[in-house]
């Protein structure tokens, strides 16, 4: 079951707790965020500057300096594409374009039924299984571009089971 | 079945997800049918290194090894090899040309040519065992420095041995301890730069996925020569196995006093932390990373001062990338004699590569320095596929350059790949064929570095984006020839001028190219011709 927003701010409160007040552990505690909530909410900006003492200003700051922190809620399914060297040089390209065009949005975008966002990466460390792209935590390699729209076929279905 | 055998699986990050786990578990499941889950030891290990071919097996102590496996081969190599020895033929690994199997690990031309100090115990153990590290020797260099030698003979040893930093620059590892163990304050940091941000390398990852306390000790090593008591891990936020297995070891180190207070009995302390990146490319830069420990944003700051006189909180910090700290415990061991007698003149040692691109052996390979790109793409990398013509082979990344067929000859050590404009860097070798394009390829590079350009300074910011509009221009067909003079004018000015290494070495992609493949460029614009067939189709 999902907890509700307070909770988990509750939650968030006792984790700030256990960091020393100042900006020295503030990228832990909004990774400790984001893995929460999934994104960054105002709601938390706002107890982690009073729990920690560090302007919220500032704390802006070091969230949009960073590409893995974000400031807009999930999709269900992250798409992380991978465009490194080894993926470029096999047609990451050809993947990225497959799936703009199967699921309607551009990079950083999340699809109408909220279902998936894509977003591009530096090199996903499977270099030998050029392209490749994750889902969640699920990694997908020697992608041609049936496989892609297959593999997102394969999460509709899956999200609609849930439904039922 | 009297033997015991050992099965290595590779648990590194290509085989698991080409199903590395699912094999697994089915291969589990046969022992239990069999009965025979006690007389076998399945070990997962770190990444074996070549991905190609995965997911892969190494039998033990037969060292049969066994490629591409499908969950459905755990029966045969159940029944067939562990129950009644007999080798299964057809998982066997063929050699290209002559198609001759080959069953010992070690007898594949891929494993043959390399010499292996810093993944060493990558494949072999299990890295989340600290009883196998020690077993293999592990802790023994910490021992011998902690009870028998002074910080200062550490630090001649790791001079004497010629090792140079791994992470780009070459800087010699020993000096950077010594200047850091004189700095005077009283408090010192110890870094492990694990940011790996060049996309196309992976060999920090393997290693500490692969043997997570040869960094550790190598850090606590470090600690006690240059006169620290705290270190800190930068690893990216993109490695969540590395970091999982970093966390399990370091957690085992403390519960057996190999981390913390009095080490081995000893008046020596040492607390090692886990900071997570946060996708910064920026942020693999000396500076910039301090910055991000400390909670900021990450952009760098100029240098002087430099990290070992005014580093993490203003104080004197040693920094070294993960496949520096690699090599320290054998040094220690094997001593800086041995250690120097490997690699060239200047470059001692040996250094991992990532072989990617228009290969046929991608994976992880180390071998000596001073191994010719020629040896790295066909002896070890099998060529390349369909037997495509080598076109050029991109070094170092982001920042360095390419190397055209020319110079294949060229032994690939930090002073040669100097003289043709590139650098080692950390390592990421990526093979091109004919179907590259060599201006799209710079304009890949170039897209990469303004996008991850951090603004502080505007000779990267904005030189940055002017480059790149011309290149664009030339992709397009819509430039002028003169463009090309002022494109190496803004290339060279943003070298000069730049804030850190980012922006400085942001140019090299497209002033190599631009040395070796002209007439690419000038086909472009002259005839809005691609020879690789990439740019004019493209519509966006
Ligand atoms: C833009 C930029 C990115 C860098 N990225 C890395 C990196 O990912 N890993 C690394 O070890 N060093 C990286 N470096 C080099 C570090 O600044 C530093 O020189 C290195 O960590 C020192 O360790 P070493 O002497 O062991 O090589 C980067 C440098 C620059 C300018
Ligand atoms: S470049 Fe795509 S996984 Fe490394």
């Amino acid at each position: 079951m999902k907890l509700k927003k307070e909770e988990l701010l509750e939650q968030l409160k006792e984790e700030i707790k256990k960091h020393p007040k100042g900006q020295k552990d503030l990228i832990e505690v909004l990774h400790k965020t984001q893995e929460l909530f999934g994104y960054i909410p105002q709601e938390a900006i706002s107890l982690i500057s009073k729990e920690l003492g560090v302007y919220r200003s500032v704390i802006y700051g070091v969230i949009t300096f960073y590409h893995f922190f974000t400031l807009q809620p999930p999709s269900k399914y992250n798409v992380k594409v991978c465009l490194g060297t080894a993926c470029y040089v096999k047609g990451a390209d050809k993947i990225l374009n497959t799936l703009k065009r199967e699921l309607n949005v551009e990079l950083e975008q999340t699809t109408e039924d909220g279902l998936f966002k894509i977003q591009g990466a530096r090199c996903l460390g499977a270099c030998g299984l050029a392209p490749v792209m994750m889902v969640d935590e699920e990694v997908y390699g020697k992608l041609t571009e049936d496989k892609v729209i297959q593999i997102i076929n394969e999460y509709r279905e899956k999200a609609s089971e849930e439904v039922k | 079945m009297a033997k015991i055998y050992n099965l290595l699986l590779c648990a590194g990050a290509s085989c698991i997800s080409s199903g590395g786990y699912s094999f697994r578990d089915k291969l589990v499941e046969e022992l239990k049918k069999h009965n025979i889950e006690n007389m076998v030891n399945i070990v997962e290990t770190g990444c074996v290194g070549i991905c190609e071919l995965g997911p892969v097996v190494i039998v033990y102590p037969d060292g049969v090894f066994y490629k591409k496996l499908k969950p459905e081969d755990a029966k045969d190599i159940v029944e067939e090899h562990l129950l009644k020895g007999r080798v299964v033929g057809r998982l066997l690994y063929k050699e290209k040309d002559s198609e001759k199997i080959v069953q010992q690990a070690s007898q594949i031309p891929f494993f043959q040519k390399q010499l292996k100090i810093v993944l060493r115990n990558c494949g072999i153990i299990n890295p989340e065992s600290l009883e196998e590290y020690i077993g293999k020797d592990g802790y023994s260099a910490l021992a011998k420095v902690l009870t028998e030698m002074k910080p200062e003979d550490v630090i001649k040893e790791i001079k004497d041995s010629g090792l140079r930093g791994r992470g780009g620059a070459g800087f010699p590892t020993g000096l950077k301890w010594e200047l850091v163990r004189n700095s005077k304050g009283g408090e010192k940091y110890v870094i492990c730069n694990a940011d790996e941000g060049d996309p196309g390398a992976f060999m920090d990852r393997s290693v500490l996925e692969g043997d997570p306390f040869s960094v550790i000790e190598a850090m606590t090593i470090a600690g006690y020569a240059v006169g620290a008591k705290q270190g800190y891990i930068y690893v990216r936020a993109e490695y969540p196995l590395a970091i999982k297995r970093l966390r399990s070891a370091i957690k085992k180190a403390y519960e057996e006093n190999l981390l913390g207070k009095n080490i081995f009995g000893q008046n020596f302390d040492f607390d090692l932390e886990i900071r997570v990146g946060a996708g910064a490319f920026v942020c693999g830069e000396e500076t910039a990373l301090m910055h991000s420990v400390e909670g900021q944003r990450g952009t760098p700051s100029p240098k002087p001062p430099f990290p070992a006189d005014r580093g993490l909180f203003g104080k004197p910090t040693l920094i070294n990338n993960v496949e520096t700290y690699a090599n320290v415990c054998q040094i220690i061991l094997k001593g800086s004699k041995w250690f120097s007698s490997i690699g060239t003149e200047k470059s001692k040692g040996t250094k991992v590569f990532a072989l990617a691109g228009a290969i046929n052996n991608t994976g992880l390979v180390e071998v000596p320095m001073g191994t010719t790109l020629k040896e790295m793409v066909y002896e070890i990398g099998g060529g390349l596929p369909n037997d495509k013509k080598f076109k050029a082979a991109q070094i170092g990344g982001p920042s360095g350059g390419c190397i055209p067929e020319e110079y294949i000859d060229t032994p690939l050590d930090y002073e040669s790949v100097k003289k043709l404009g590139t650098i080692i860097g950390s390592g990421g070798l990526i093979v091109m064929s004919e179907d590259t394009c060599m201006v799209d390829l710079a304009k890949y590079f170039l897209e990469f570095t303004q996008d991850e350009s951090c603004g502080k300074c505007p000779s990267c910011r904005i030189g940055t984006k002017k480059m790149l509009e011309i290149l664009n221009r030339i992709s397009k067909g819509r430039a002028k020839v003169e463009e090309l003079d002022l494109l190496i004018h803004l290339g060279e000015q943003i070298s000069k001028t730049a804030l850190c290494g980012l922006g400085q070495t942001a140019p090299n992609p497209v002033l190599s190219t631009l040395k070796y493949f002209k007439d690419e460029y000038l086909e472009h614009i002259n005839e809005k011709k691609c020879r690789a067939g990439v740019c004019f189709k493209k519509k966006k």
